[in-house]
């Protein structure tokens, strides 16, 4: 059938395949290329923060005497910092978990492909359409969006953001949710339907459970995502007045239904990493998943919560006190299903027989910065905390930990973990020791000055700030060129190991899923026979 | 695995180039809509626009129509005569769960509704004239009886007399055309428009989105007819057919809530 195709992989082949194995590996690849363009806007946002005043984001440069033009100005530093958290949320963090869970999620269940590989084609490649609008969206008269990637009306309304810019960011990221919904339902039918015979729901391992769950937030929230920046679209071009008080409309009704899909966002970005820690910290520590039930509760509990805290982005909005008070309450709540995890994962260690892999030492790494973006949350969260870190850099160091120290370093340890299973090659121990470890010690240093910046009230997404936040910010750019520069160490070793790694066994790390039962990498359709399970 | 025996149901196609070529259509369409929406900051012709969305709109189809013909194909090799157990309830919880996404949808633009009234002042707004409640009570009627011709046409299929599937199957998608048409015409009456305020936003995106779904329904129930024409369904096997009754009746409860909510309350 598709073995003559296989011979030969040319573009056409990448263009028409259907096996998940295949999108799983385009998904990360395309994922990694936009954490590099979403990593570079970063760049350029932490070297204008070095020091007070306009820097970088000026109209010329002066170097070494020359006078060279730029042409940029304060509102090129504000498109950083919306395209930015744009690139690395919807191409660079969403579809790097979508390709681990497209090439993992049914051989650990024992299928030998997803539910509907064709709409599985199709889930990728409209991404490429959706990024080029997104990416060709800076060269446009007007530019990027330069008003966050919330796209906040009055912000983003006709008359202060009048270029293409919002428009293409709209489109883009209704194509990119298009994906989204109909790559859940994939994922909710393929574990649904295609576990092999024996695997019951309580018997799956607990990177699908992240999954299933997952993937119900993306089908409930994406679509409400979907209907707000419909409704900014037809304000923009089309004269309705959602979000435009002199109609009767109102803004906060766009934050509202945003954050409906936004929040819920968050876990889909994080439960799935959630996932790849218990399959990781399982095999190294020799030990099944110490909780396995209250794991699975625990990951339902979080996104069912998630999806009713999203005011809690929007406490300085006025907001009723009682709404308030409630959103607060249901906020800190999810720090008790977080809870069950941390101690999980830390109970499953406990006594074990530990192997600091490389995958091991990120999942470590992980779960105690990620406690602390955790904790950063649960400040955040208190109604009366938050009028006065809300906007300011508190937040910005809150969802850092959560996003870099959490959804990167679950990422990475995935990537270390199942490398040699995509490839059939190990990847470099040293390299990627050298990797985890710079890694961990730059994150801190980018990110955890940024928590005093905001105690002290230093706003986000502004260009110039007072001096007396300088050393701070000189600290967290240095932190923020290192770990830049330390992911050439990733880049590198996986391009290394493709090529010079050694062979990789079955199962090389004596994992018990059943995706270490099948060659490294597994055949066209994963097993030759569908086990069973016991 | 093409030289032995598979030892599952699932159905696992080759490649296909049917759906990547849709996604280059999906994607000609967006790029055409910002063309056409900022031709005069791109110094370019509207037109341009509006040829850049025709084609993409035409590839898409195009795509979507071969992929849509090779199921059709696929399911007629495998014959009507028996039901494959694990693809029927792959295709029942895919279908089920595309309208849980599209529930969710409407129910984004419901909630800017009720916030928006919620907030007015007065409802409707001063200087709207509402509709008369004849023309959407009449709709009302139309859908409620199109929803019971749809299960009529089950029945006789569930019976195999597929002839009265057929014309029940074809009178439900009369009943929905007709009704567009009356949407059509109730909008040209209405003395307010998109741009008359929250009143007309809300009110022309909501039964906009749900002509649009009525449209599709009707679309898709006119290719049922065409393959029980073709022979195609038995009692047994009749997926596609279910699939588009259910997403009938959601575009009915739609149409309900619709009316209580815009037109009665």
């Amino acid at each position: 059938m598709a073995t003559a195709a296989a011979e030969k992989k040319g573009f056409m082949y990448y263009f028409t395949t259907v096996n998940h194995k295949d999108i799983g590996k385009m998904y990360l690849l395309s994922a990694l290329t936009f954490f590099l363009l979403g990593g570079a806007l970063a760049e350029a946002i932490r070297l204008e923060l070095i020091q007070p005043g306009m820097q970088l984001f000026t109209s010329s440069w002066d170097i070494m005497g020359k006078e060279i033009n730029v042409g940029l100005t304060a509102d090129t530093f504000n498109k950083m910092t919306a395209m930015h958290a744009t690139f690395m949320i919807f191409f660079a963090i969403i579809p790097a978990f979508v390709g681990l869970g497209n090439y993992i999620v049914p051989i650990l269940i024992g299928s030998p492909d997803m539910a509907f590989p064709r709409l599985n084609n199709w889930t990728f490649w409209i991404l490429p359409f959706s990024a080029l609008l997104m990416v060709l969206s800076f060269f446009v008269p007007g530019g990027a969006p330069a008003a966050g990637w919330t796209l906040y009306p009055p912000l983003t309304n006709a008359t202060y953001s009048p270029g293409a810019g919002v428009d293409m960011w709209i489109l883009a990221v209704h194509l990119a949710g298009i994906s989204s919904i109909l790559g859940a339902i994939n994922f909710i039918v393929t574990i649904l339907n295609m576990r092999a015979p024996g695997m019951t729901l309580m018997k799956m391992p607990l990177f699908v459970w992240s999954w299933l769950v997952t993937a119900w937030l993306m089908l409930l929230g994406t679509p409400v995502l979907a209907g707000a920046i419909t409704m900014l679209l037809t304000d923009r071009n089309f004269g309705t007045s959602f979000f435009n008080p002199a109609g009767g409309g109102d803004p906060v009704l766009y934050q509202h239904i945003f954050w409906f899909y936004s929040h819920p966002a968050v876990y889909i970005m994080i439960l799935p990493g959630f996932g790849i820690i218990s399959e990781v910290v399982s095999t190294f520590s020799r030990k099944k998943v110490f909780g396995y039930a209250p794991m699975v509760w625990a990951t339902a509990a979080i996104a069912v919560l998630g999806l009713i805290v999203w005011a809690h982005h929007m406490y300085t909005v006025g907001m009723d006190m009682v709404a308030q008070t409630i959103f607060m309450t249901m906020t800190m709540l999810i720090a008790v299903p977080t809870g069950v995890k941390i101690f999980s994962w830390l109970a499953t260690m406990w006594g074990g027989s530990i192997d600091f892999t490389v995958a091991m030492k990120f999942a470590v790494g992980f779960i105690a910065l990620f406690t602390l973006g955790g904790l950063s949350g649960i400040f955040c969260a208190a109604v009366p905390v938050d009028y006065m870190i809300h906007d300011t850099y508190y937040v910005v160091a809150h969802i850092h930990y959560v996003f870099v120290a959490g959804s990167f370093m679950t990422i990475m340890s995935g990537v270390y973990y199942w490398f040699p299973k995509m490839t059939g090659k190990m990847m470099s121990e040293k390299l990627g020791n050298w990797h985890f470890w710079t890694t961990f010690v730059f994150l801190n240093l980018t990110f955890f000055p940024m928590h005093f910046m905001g105690l002290m009230g230093m706003p986000r997404r502004i260009a110039d700030y007072n001096p007396i936040y300088t050393d701070l910010n000189v600290a967290s750019t240095i932190g923020a060129i290192g770990f830049g520069v330390v992911q050439i160490i990733l880049i590198y070793n996986v391009f290394y190991s493709l090529k010079k790694g050694k062979d990789a066994p079955a199962n090389p790390w004596g994992g018990e899923t059943l995706e270490w039962t099948v060659p490294s990498p597994p055949t066209e359709h994963n097993f030759e026979k569908i086990p069973v399970v016991k | 695995m093409a030289h032995h025996e598979h030892d599952h149901d699932f159905h696992i196609p080759g490649n296909s180039l049917w759906s990547p070529l849709s996604c280059i259509g999906v994607g000609l369409l967006a790029f055409g809509l910002i063309a056409y929406l900022h031709a005069a900051s791109f110094g370019m012709p509207q037109l341009v626009g509006t040829v850049m969305m025709l084609n993409g709109a035409a590839i898409t189809l195009f795509g979507a129509g071969k992929w849509m013909y090779d199921l059709v194909m696929e399911s007629r090799e495998r014959g009507f005569d028996k039901k494959v157990e694990v693809l029927d309830i792959a295709n029942r919880y895919g279908m089920l769960f595309f309208i849980v996404s599209e529930i969710m949808f409407f129910a984004a633009f419901f909630a800017a509704y009720f916030f928006l009234r919620s907030h007015a002042f007065v409802w409707p707004p001063e200087n709207i004239f509402t509709l008369d409640i004849a023309l959407p009570t009449i709709n009302t009627l139309l859908l409620l009886t199109s929803g019971a011709t749809i299960t009529i046409a089950h029945h006789a299929l569930m019976d195999n007399d597929m002839l009265k599937a057929k014309n029940y199957t074809f009178l439900t998608f009369t009943i929905g055309f007709v009704f567009l048409g009356m949407q059509m015409l109730e909008y040209s009456h209405a003395l307010f428009d998109m741009d008359s305020g929250v009143y007309g936003a809300t009110f022309y995106m909501l039964t906009g989105f749900h002509g649009f779904h009525v449209l599709v329904g009707s679309l898709m129930l006119v290719a049922v007819w065409k393959r029980m024409n073709n022979g195609d369904f038995s009692p047994q096997q009749h997926f596609y057919f279910e699939a588009t009754a259910w997403y009938w009746h959601f575009v009915d409860v739609v149409w309900l809530g619709l009316y209580l909510t815009v037109y009665l309350m």
